[in-house]
């Protein structure tokens, strides 16, 4: 894959969260929320984010879409003009002709539609905001929008209230490719949906992203959903993304001892499947004082004293995944779901 | 066959607002066995929750149980009737955290603030067990230890805020056995929690259960979940349960239509990447608006006119354990009938 | 789109939900708010009393200042809705007033051959309708004669001036007070709580020191010794707008608050960032997306302020420190029975206390109810 195809490239990025203590507010410290992060998406591929909560799967996705002021790192993107712009270094007032180009989809179906405006007015504001024709337009491309989510037209004139989780999440969608965005950063979109309307949503995304060649940066914790969903997935455990691979051979083949747990520990829905998991031991390292070495080390199995001094950076595998294991090679780790 | 350690039948708890009538739980009926695990699943507003808040009387106004028994056996071999006896009664508030543990989704809510998780543990031992202060504080100890607390001598004097999420799961099960009951009614227990977390929980049920011959009642949404620790599963639709039967059977011979879309709509950790998945039309309808006949029948793929959506389909056997809500299996119940 | 199946396929909505679904926040509100049965009643009170407040002169039968010693401490008059044959007119007995030798009290005894029927819509002493229109009409009097010689719905106090006619003007004067109070809070309380919630930083920490160290004045004295400091020479309307922004000082610091809160949580809603990233400007957002979501909360913090800022009036008015005659409010009047003789010799004064507890209670079902409504979703 070559740089030109990448609509997004994330280089080293960093944020920080300070720690402020006492009368005078003084920086005793960071959150390493988010610690030298770096990867890429490809135009129409979707690229997943997995991790559990506190991995700075969710600070990695505001950042680049600069509603968070990354600390530190450069986030490249293609814009339409095939122009590559830094995201983290631009002004308030150039990020504005960016935004259109990258959207949101955001987890809470609820929260994330003003619940005093019609669907018309929140579908139509990204295209009012920017001045995207006159009103007659803009209500056949309202129209047009619901169409594509499958919601009927008449439902233009209603209020949020009026409508399922679902069907929020279908307006959000649309309000997402109003503008004809080139990537879409989906936040958790089906983990606040029911088990039967979550499919709903996934199989749309899919196949907008056929027809529309959208690029997704999937964040999400539920690995199910993500096999259904990725090209490729990155997972991330306290702030650093620890594999990153396609997504069969991530989840056939995983590399690293973390990634082999997170997939243990995935309940199958099939009772003739009761696998022995591996059970983690104790809890998730806390961001503001990682573990010295391999942020992971304390909880692996695998573990061995290297790890607890050495930092372990992405390398690539011979099945074209990039790993931080220093353990990467010489072990052989179970996955799930072999590919037939 | 042994007897049931608890006996549901025909359940029925409404909720009365002003708006209109929510029929949360509408006739539901389940047995559950000593050292067994009953699964129920559903949606959003199927009524599991209400299910287990009416098993220990703590449904919520407008809410009432308003029909059905609920038959429980006590140590002593009698049966009481739950749904007859006052939510406030001596007697229910004995059963209640006494022989009949729970634990709840957040368990952040569950727990005071002000208490530290030994000093409520101890409370919960006292009530319902004659011991000495610091019997029961070194009992607590051991609950914590049991429960796979690391130092639960200091564990012992923290409190709830101080605890990790899983911790805290953790501390609200201790809480559940403290009056070592007989059985365990476990609400969404893992659903606020990440992946790993919810595979220790998930372990941990699994080993007390086994130690103890607890029989447990997991409410979930996760057919996951439900595949790797029930015995037995209820499936719920908007109050009623639809389908029920041994777990292999819910999930490699459903009969239900509703059953069967659920389970070929759940994204799979073993489906090939990047495949579609099998959808159910429409959504779950609104409490308020509730289809007569079957509530399924308009997303349902077998939907017959004039039969499902006329009347409320019957409980028809499939097997001696195997009941299936549906008029698709009408003709086993007229020959066994 | 083959495979996928989309919501529509559940059966059509009614018409009744048709009607909800395309129902605005305001209409929801409203449809809550009904339901709420105190509620409304007390906002229909809340109306009523505002009303009364308008049409003050309009409802007052004789000029509220109009002073007559021998009128003094008139008890309240009783009204005969039958003559003698039995036809529906209302009427009271003219009062003959003499001097009792040996309590030196003047004592009032009807004289029932002398007759003043009621009568709708008399001429009366001259006012100003809405400040404009000047006018002697009067909603009641009696067919002959002028009523300052016989209309004591209320009786009089120790100077001969009506009590009813009093009330009438006094609510006028401590129901707008609240008004003018509260706009004058309201304007501080959005503007500073407005600044404190958006930019956050330097400017909040000082904001909120401010109302800390406001709010933790004691206000009694705090307006005592603003009242105290008040020039004795300064006209009735000059020390109303002095007593309208000394309790409006601290009236704002809570409407700051809720401002500031709303300004905090809404910052952080899916919604609100969604349009940032839409590229929707600063102002946009705050007035298409964040003012509106929080206007349901102003409207019930502002009929919880209202009382409090009447009882403010009151208090004042009643120590002395606030309004003083002529000026007519309720803390005004409740100063007239505020000595024991004065109440011994007229209880009827003490009437005063009525319409203050009931608007004061209506405005806090009012504000309840109001709050409940305005936000269905939590």
């Amino acid at each position: 894959m070559t740089a030109a195809h990448n609509v997004l490239s994330v280089e080293r990025l960093k944020k920080y969260f300070p720690i402020r203590r006492g009368l005078l507010r003084r920086i005793v410290g960071h959150v390493k929320a988010v610690d030298d992060v770096s990867f890429t998406i490809a135009r129409g591929e979707t690229l997943s984010l997995v991790g559990e909560s506190g991995c700075g799967k969710t600070t990695t996705s505001r950042c680049i879409l600069r509603a968070m002021q990354p600390t530190e790192g450069v986030i490249r993107f293609r814009t339409d003009a095939d122009r590559d712009v830094d995201v983290a270094s631009l002004a308030r007032s150039e990020l504005r002709p960016l935004r259109r180009q990258m959207q949101m989809i955001f987890q809470d179906p609820y929260s994330s539609l003003n619940p005093r405006m019609t669907i018309s007015d929140i579908i139509g504001e990204p295209l009012l905001v920017n001045r995207i024709g006159d009103l007659a337009t803009r209500r056949q491309r309202i129209a047009e929008l619901l169409d594509v989510v499958q919601l009927p037209r008449a439902y233009m004139n209603r209020f949020p209230h009026a409508f399922s989780g679902g069907q929020r999440q279908r307006i959000g969608i649309a309000r997402a490719l109003a503008l004809n965005p080139a990537l879409i950063v989906a936040d958790e979109p089906v983990s606040a949906l029911d088990v039967s309307v979550q499919a709903q949503i996934i199989n749309l995304m899919l196949e907008l992203q056929d027809r529309l060649g959208l690029s997704y940066l999937f964040v999400a914790h539920d690995l199910s959903v993500v096999k259904h969903v990725s090209h490729r997935v990155a997972v991330m455990y306290v702030g650093r993304i620890v594999e990153i691979a396609p997504t069969a051979t991530l989840f056939a083949a995983p590399k690293h001892p973390y990634t082999e747990a997170l997939l243990s520990a995935v309940p199958v829905p099939d009772p003739r499947q009761r696998a022995k998991r591996i059970v983690l031991e104790g809890e998730v390292a806390d961001p503001s004082n990682t573990p010295a070495g391999c942020a992971f080390h304390p909880r692996c199995r695998y573990a061995v004293e290297r790890c607890k001094v050495e930092v372990p950076v992405l390398a690539p595998t011979a099945e074209g995944a990039l790993v931080a294991c220093h353990r990467a090679s010489e072990l052989g780790l179970a996955g799930v779901g072999a590919v037939s | 066959m042994v007897e049931p350690i608890l006996s549901v039948r025909d359940l029925v708890t409404y909720f009365r607002p002003e708006e209109g009538v929510v029929r949360a739980v509408d006739g539901a009926s389940f047995d559950l066995h000593a050292g067994r695990t009953l699964g129920i699943v559903g949606e959003s507003g199927c009524g599991k929750s209400v299910t287990a808040r009416s098993i220990l009387r703590i449904v919520e106004r407008p809410g009432r149980v308003e029909g059905g028994e609920i038959l429980l056996r006590r140590a002593d071999g009698r049966v009481v009737d739950l749904a007859k006896l006052d939510d406030k009664s001596q007697e229910m508030r004995n059963i209640r955290g006494g022989a009949i543990g729970y634990i709840f989704q957040e368990p952040m809510s569950s727990l005071s603030a002000f208490h530290t998780v030994g000093n409520q543990i101890i409370e919960a031992i006292r009530l319902h067990r004659k011991l000495t202060a610091k019997e029961a504080r070194e009992r607590a100890i051991e609950l914590l230890q049991l429960v796979g607390i690391p130092q639960p001598q200091q564990r012992v004097d923290s409190y709830s805020f101080e605890l990790s999420g899983g911790l805290r799961q953790r501390v609200m099960i201790a809480l559940a056995l403290a009056a070592e009951p007989g059985i365990l009614i476990a609400d969404e227990p893992t659903t606020a929690l990440d992946v790993t977390t919810q595979a220790q929980i998930l372990e941990l049920i699994r080993r007390l259960q086994a130690e103890r011959h607890l029989a447990v009642i997991l409410i979930t949404h996760d057919m996951g979940v439900i595949a790797e620790m029930a015995d037995s599963v209820a499936v719920m639709y908007l109050g009623k349960i639809v389908e029920s039967g041994p777990v292999d059977a819910i999930f490699h011979a459903p009969r239900h239509p509703y059953t069967q879309a659920l389970l070929r709509s759940i994204p799979s950790v073993l489906a090939a990447p990047r495949s579609r998945l099998a959808t159910i039309a429409g959504s779950i309808p609104h409490p308020y608006a509730r289809p007569p006949g079957c509530p399924y029948y308009p997303r349902c793929h077998s939907f017959m006119a004039g039969v499902c959506d006329k009347s409320t389909p019957p409980v028809n056997r499939i097997d001696a354990a195997h009941e299936v809500r549906c008029f698709l299996y009408g003709a086993a119940t007229e020959t066994a009938a | 789109m083959s495979g996928a199946v989309a919501d529509q396929a559940v059966p059509l909505v009614t018409a009744a939900e048709e009607k909800i679904a395309i129902a605005s926040q305001l209409q929801l509100t409203w449809w809550r708010l009904r339901r709420h049965r105190l509620a409304v009643a007390s906002g229909v009170l809340v109306i009523l009393f505002y009303l009364v407040a308008v049409f003050a002169d309009f409802l007052a039968i004789t000029s509220p200042h109009a002073t007559n010693s021998a009128r003094s401490y008139i008890p309240p008059q009783t009204i005969h809705w039958f003559d003698e044959d039995g036809s529906f007119k209302p009427h009271v007995y003219a009062l003959k007033g003499r001097r009792d030798m040996r309590t030196f009290k003047l004592v009032y005894a009807p004289d029932p051959s002398d007759k003043r029927y009621l009568a709708w819509f008399v001429e009366g002493y001259g006012y100003e309708l809405f400040g404009l229109i000047a006018t002697k009409r009067h909603l009641l009097g009696i067919d002959r004669g002028v009523p300052e010689d016989a209309l004591f719905l209320l009786g009089t106090d120790q100077l001969g001036r009506d009590v009813w006619s009093r009330l009438m003007l006094a609510t006028r004067t401590s129901l707008t007070i609240g008004l003018v109070g509260v706009a004058l809070s309201l304007f501080l309380g959005v503007l500073l709580g407005g600044i404190s919630g958006l930019y956050g930083g330097a400017i909040d920490t000082v904001i909120q020191r401010i109302i800390e160290v406001l709010r933790s004045i004691p206000t009694i004295p705090l307006w005592m010794g603003l009242a105290a400091a008040l020039p004795n020479d300064w006209s009735v309307i000059q020390v109303y707008m002095a007593i309208t922004v000394i309790i409006s000082l601290i009236g704002w610091t809570e409407l700051a608050r809720v401002v500031r809160g709303r300004f905090l949580a809404l910052r952080e809603e899916d919604f609100v960032t969604a349009a940032e990233l839409a590229g929707a400007s600063r102002l946009r957002i705050i007035f298409r997306h964040m003012v509106p979501s929080f206007m349901s909360h102003i409207i019930a913090a502002i009929s919880l302020a209202l009382p409090a800022m009447i009882i403010s009036e009151t208090t004042l008015s009643f120590l002395g420190l606030g309004l003083r005659p002529p000026a007519i409010s309720w803390g005004v009047l409740l100063q007239d029975a505020q000595d024991i003789q004065a109440l011994a010799l007229a209880p009827w004064l003490l009437v005063v206390a009525v319409p203050v507890i009931v608007v004061i209670l209506a405005f806090n079902f009012l504000g309840d109810g109001l709050r409940d409504a305005a936000d269905p979703y939590g």
